[in-house]
């Protein structure tokens, strides 16, 4: 009961401003540090694979867009969730501003996927399991996204769009692993695995840096966006307000 | 009789009464298909190993095509209202809305399977596969289809949107039921992937009416 009532705290328009003031310039700073040296370590201190050569190093954005692409849908249904359950307004936003993020991070694993695929597989695209999911993860969040698009009032367009979320996190396992079933070519997972990542620790670091400095970025778009939202809706408010008198 | 059988009674009905209306689907279903010849060419072996899936996924467009007519008219005169504020629990009703559908557009498309099948040529022994496949899979698609038109009733343009919403959730059904077809064309079990198959539309039995009937509620606000 008492996490519940610190839960609605946050659903105060402006002690979610005045926090999210607060954690900004920080996530910002670590944005900033863990990209560099996560992108230093990756692209130049780090060893070439004794078969991909420098290509391997492709790997320290495809694999963290890839994680972020999955945790962020989570993150969006999660949300949703919430945002469906106590009604949080804070939550609807987050999970629409939470879309387009994954979209991009989805989109940046097909793209280095298809820059990795080039040299490694001898062509850019391959109906691969794992690749095709992350497609079809890319085409769920469109489908999110149109969903918010297609409503006029946010506060009907939030729990639509949340109903899909849900559906769609409860497909996104099944769709994985069916396309899984149906075609892979995709090297397994080597990190998050039983018995201990089978990389290099001199790959493992950088590739950890990395996806922490890629959840560090989605943390600052993330508050950015909500931000913005909360604006637009309010400057909404004003206008129509104006109109009225 | 209960409130369930007679929604599907209405609704049967009602498509009866649509006439030839209600066999658009089944005819979308074969043209489609048919198109698949004239942009592969007539060659019996290429026509047959793609002939599962061309047939397959006619039928995952031609069920698209007739999931706007689940809710819609029903929204537009105003009945949905009163489903909506009936005493039965609203996912039961809409489970009854999605039977109703299934045997009015999936069944049509199931008879006209072997048809299509023969013009694909597809050797006998997949038509028995094929059929089943269809029989246990497109449960689903009608059922996940019943949670997109639900999020989609009322909206000006939402045919396209739903086709967005609801085509990435169909890819399972698909992969399944024409893994299941194919293996039993170069003779090996196809009755894994038929097992996955009816497990996808138990487990959309389960969860999309509920789904369904939510968004419904919230479209009818």
């Amino acid at each position: 009961m008492k996490a519940m009532s610190r839960l609605h705290q946050f659903a105060n328009p402006m002690r979610f401003a005045r926090l999210s003031q607060a954690i900004l310039p920080w996530a910002i700073g670590l944005t900033v540090v863990l990209m560099a040296v996560g992108l230093y370590w990756g692209l130049v201190v780090s060893p070439v694979d004794y078969q991909q050569g420098d290509t391997v190093r492709i790997m320290y954005v495809h694999v963290p867009a890839a994680w972020m692409a999955m945790f962020t849908y989570v993150f969006m249904a999660a949300a949703s969730a919430a945002g469906l359950i106590w009604r949080h307004p804070l939550a609807d936003i987050a999970a629409k501003s939470a879309a387009p993020i994954g979209a991009g991070f989805t989109f940046l694993a097909l793209v280095t996927g298809a820059l990795w695929g080039q040299p490694m597989w001898g062509t850019w695209w391959v109906w691969d399991g794992r690749l095709t999911s992350v497609l079809i993860l890319f085409f769920l969040y469109l489908g999110y996204m149109a969903l918010w698009q297609a409503y006029d009032e946010p506060a009907k367009a939030s729990r639509a769009a949340a109903i899909l979320a849900l559906v769609g996190v409860v497909n996104v396992p099944i769709i994985h692993y069916s396309v899984e079933w149906w075609n892979t070519l995709h090297q397994p997972a080597s990190v998050l695995k039983i018995g201990g990542p089978s990389i290099d620790p001199s790959m493992l670091w950088p590739l950890l840096i990395m996806a922490l400095a890629f959840n560090a970025y989605f943390v600052v778009v993330l508050l950015w966006r909500m931000r913005s939202e909360i604006l637009a809706r309010r400057i909404h408010i004003v206008l129509m307000q104006r109109a009225a008198s | 009789m209960s409130p369930f059988l007679q929604t599907i009674r209405r609704d049967l009905i009602l498509a009866r009464r649509q006439g030839a209306s209600a066999f658009l689907a089944v005819g979308f279903f074969v043209v489609a298909a048919s198109l698949f010849p004239f942009a592969v060419g007539p060659d019996p072996d290429v026509l047959a190993s793609i002939g599962a899936g061309v047939i397959w996924v006619s039928a995952l467009l031609a069920t698209l095509l007739s999931l706007d007519r689940l809710f819609q008219a029903d929204f537009e005169d105003g009945s949905l209202d009163l489903l909506v504020l009936a005493p039965q629990p609203l996912f039961l009703l809409v489970l009854a809305k999605t039977i109703a559908h299934w045997l009015t557009t999936a069944l049509p498309l199931i008879i006209a399977a072997p048809l299509l099948a023969m013009f694909m040529a597809i050797p006998p022994e997949g038509f028995a596969p094929l059929l089943l496949a269809m029989l246990i899979g497109t449960p689903a698609l009608s059922l996940i289809g019943a949670v997109g038109a639900a999020l989609t009733v009322g909206m000006r343009r939402g045919g396209v949107l739903l086709s967005l919403l609801v085509l990435p959730l169909y890819i399972p059904v698909l992969i399944f039921s024409v893994a299941s077809i194919s293996a039993a064309l170069i003779g090996q079990d196809g009755s894994p992937a038929m097992m996955l198959l009816g497990a996808l539309s138990l487990f959309s039995l389960v969860l999309a009416p509920p789904a369904a009937a939510a968004a419904l509620r919230l479209s009818l606000e």
